[in-house]
């Protein structure tokens, strides 16, 4: 760790040699998986060097996750906006459409990618763990499609609030085991899928569901999820013939954020704002690693975590089960210390509202996670000039979250 | 690092002299309260413990199976704090001027204050060594450091998927014993084939002179008589730490009668160890 920070010539080139971005990431696991992680990332980095690799990586996408998909002009979102918004003011809205990805959300991009690792690997075992149980349906449909055994780790408390989701797993073939440990919810589910893990290391493989973790996890889901980046670049380059001037993504662990923003890094004039789950508010329960945490070590990697002064991690609490985490992926850390990404908290009330709104204006329902950053984009796009563009991406659709929301405006279905 | 106050190499030596393997004994500080575990750690060395190790509680302990997991969950649900901790060190080292202590635990309780006020604070309480389960080699720079300038062994892990090729990683800056991991796994779990455990030492011995401790997975005082015949320790962390669970604050005697029983199987290794070596 270093008390300067010298920036490199390019902010693409992370993770150093050793996994670490800035004084982020890094290999923070029991000495029992540091040779499986080792080989992992020698199998990644000759696995990115075999165009056989890619082409099958760029084949399932096109084929089986439905790729590319499309970027969307909000017009009546931005038209809604600008209503409110001073003469000349209310930038164009568009969104990247990852919510009509097989499965419903990003969180395919990099299971795919990830099973192919694992086969490359000789493993026919997988496990994952999930919150709300997105990343285990992708997990399992992956398992499916590649015919692996699969686990999927899920709080006692998730697998009870989530009983479509789990049913989803276990259709696909997958065994659902509960964890009763902890608080009952995504963290405790990662530690038992890592108990799990470092208990069965010669047959399994771990699909992380967010660039976070143990080096070379945060690098390979980030350059799996890039997809969304480079689509979204090519995109906005033939609709409007220009780069955007602001992209908006929500950030749990952060893989579809930093899916989007990493193609664009370099390009200064493309600002960028992550959004942090801020729950019942910065004072009360939230789940924003930056905004409300410090820097820690948590699951394999140094990043900022939500602790106390002894470093026990707190409970993080989100209306979006996507985004209630208590850390961060250690890129996102990195980005927020060098300020090459402007993080932004956005409460439940807000999300709830921008959840309403985007159904209702656009005919789309979001993601609870995705309703984050249409919230923070209601705030932005009206201080921005009418020809400015912004992208947000629509990470996930919301079907899964009706009877939360529900729940949460006080209606019985 | 070697001084005539290192209280590792002492006893390491004293045991390896009286022709036995070392006791190494784990609870987690705190449990179930700050206020019963005076009684449990003297327990221990009651009961004839050589090293002491004492569990720093996480909210998130990943390496442990549940019978440590619980533990730290009771201690942390009790109230238990880092000051707390180092109050429990510096009490026993009053108390026992001669047993070892080690703390093992998890990287961000460890660092969440800087590695220097947390070896700063070992070295004021009269810790011997830190056990830093998610801190491997290559990340040595978090605490290694700091832990060696304050005179503090840092003891590292080797596991089974620890092969000839990463073993010198491993035991480049590794000081006080080196701790085997029998099985590949979470605390107080499966068993290690005695066997495999036998081949394993001897591979490390081969490699390294510290003193080799075996754990993970051992329960019985049998178990440890067998692994006391080829290692010079042997720890014992979950067996215990079920006792606590079961008996609470009443806990000293049945983990002293526990010990005590484990000690024997240990002393009764002797003759023989005597007469192989012959």
């Amino acid at each position: 760790m270093t008390d300067t920070i010298s920036l490199p010539n390019s902010l693409r080139s992370q993770p150093d040699a050793s996994g670490h971005f800035g004084a982020f990431g890094g290999r923070y696991v029991a000495e029992t998986l540091m040779p499986l992680i080792l080989e992992l990332e020698k199998v990644y980095r000759e696995a990115r060097q075999d165009p056989a690799f890619d082409a099958e990586f760029t084949q399932l996408l096109r084929s089986y996750v439905g790729r590319p998909n499309p970027l969307y002009y909000a017009g009546r979102l931005t038209e809604a906006l600008r209503a409110g918004a001073e003469p000349g003011k209310g930038a164009k809205i568009y969104l990247k459409r990852e919510e009509l990805n097989h499965t419903g959300a990003h969180k395919i991009n990099n299971c795919i990618g990830q099973a192919l690792l694992a086969r490359r690997m000789g493993k026919r075992k997988v496990i994952a763990e999930t919150g709300a149980g997105q990343h285990g349906v992708a997990t399992a449909t992956v398992a499916a499609l590649f015919g692996m055994e699969c686990k999927i780790f899920m709080g006692a408390k998730d697998v009870e609030r989530q009983k479509p989701n789990v049913f989803r797993m276990k259709l696909l073939g997958a065994e659902v085991i509960p964890v009763v440990s902890g608080s009952q919810t995504l963290k405790d589910a990662m530690n038992d899928a890592l108990r799990h893990w470092v208990s069965n290391v010669h047959d399994t493989f771990y699909i992380i569901g967010t660039a976070a973790g143990p080096h070379p996890y945060p690098e390979l889901v980030r350059d799996f999820q890039s997809i969304i980046g480079k689509e979204a670049r090519e995109q906005i380059l033939e609709i409007e013939g220009r780069l955007p001037d602001m992209l908006i993504a929500p950030v749990g662990g952060g893989s579809n954020a930093i899916g989007l923003f990493h193609p664009f890094l370099d390009d200064a004039e493309v600002k960028m704002i992550g959004v942090e789950a801020a729950g019942e508010g910065l004072a009360g329960k939230h789940a924003a690693s930056l905004a409300g945490g410090k820097s820690g070590v948590l699951h394999g990697n140094r990043t900022y975590l939500l602790q106390d002064e002894d470093g026990q991690i707190t409970e993080a609490h989100s209306i979006s089960a996507g985004l209630d985490y208590p850390g961060i992926g250690p890129e996102h850390s990195w980005l927020h210390e060098i300020g090459r990404v402007q993080y932004m908290p956005i409460t439940d009330d807000e999300a709830l509202a921008s959840f309403q709104k985007l159904s209702a204006l656009e005919g789309i329902i979001p993601a609870l996670e995705s309703a984050h950053a249409i919230a923070s984009a209601e705030k932005v796009a009206p201080t921005l000039d009418a020809d400015q563009i912004l992208i947000v991406n629509l990470s996930g659709r919301g079907d899964k979250d009706i009877f939360t929301v529900a729940s949460a405006l006080g209606v019985e279905i | 690092m070697t001084s005539m106050t290192d209280r590792l190499s002492a006893r390491f030596a004293a045991c390896s002299n009286a022709g036995r393997a070392a006791l190494i004994t784990f609870v987690t500080a705190g449990d179930p309260t700050v206020a019963a575990t005076p009684a449990i750690l003297d327990a221990l060395v009651e009961g004839g413990a050589d090293v002491i190790e004492l569990g720093m509680p996480f909210t998130d302990p990943m390496a442990d199976g549940p019978a440590i997991e619980l533990a730290n969950l009771r201690s942390l649900g009790s109230g238990t704090k880092t000051k707390d901790i180092f109050a429990l060190a510096t009490a026993f080292r009053l108390r026992h001027p001669e047993t070892p202590l080690v703390l093992m635990g998890y990287a961000n309780p460890m660092l969440v204050r800087g590695s220097q006020w947390f070896a700063d604070q070992c070295r004021a309480a009269g810790v011997d060594g830190v056990i830093c389960v998610d801190v491997p080699p290559e990340e040595d720079a978090e605490i290694g450091p700091a832990l060696r300038a304050a005179g503090i062994h840092l003891i590292r892990l080797a596991t089974p998927t620890t092969d000839a090729a990463r073993l010198p990683t491993v035991l480049n800056g590794a000081s006080g014993f080196l701790y085997h991991v029998a099985v590949a796994g979470i605390t107080g779990k499966q068993q290690a084939a005695q066997a495999a455990v036998e081949q394993a030492v001897a591979k490390l011995k081969a490699a390294t002179n510290l003193p080799i401790a075996v754990g993970f997975g051992v329960r019985s005082a049998e178990q440890a008589a067998a692994i006391g015949r080829v290692a010079d320790g042997v720890v014992v962390g979950s067996a215990i730490v079920d006792i606590v669970g079961s008996h609470g604050d009443a806990a000293a005697p049945f983990v002293r009668d526990f010990v005590a029983t484990l000690r024997g199987a240990l002393n009764a290794n002797s003759p023989h160890f005597r007469e192989t070596a012959a």
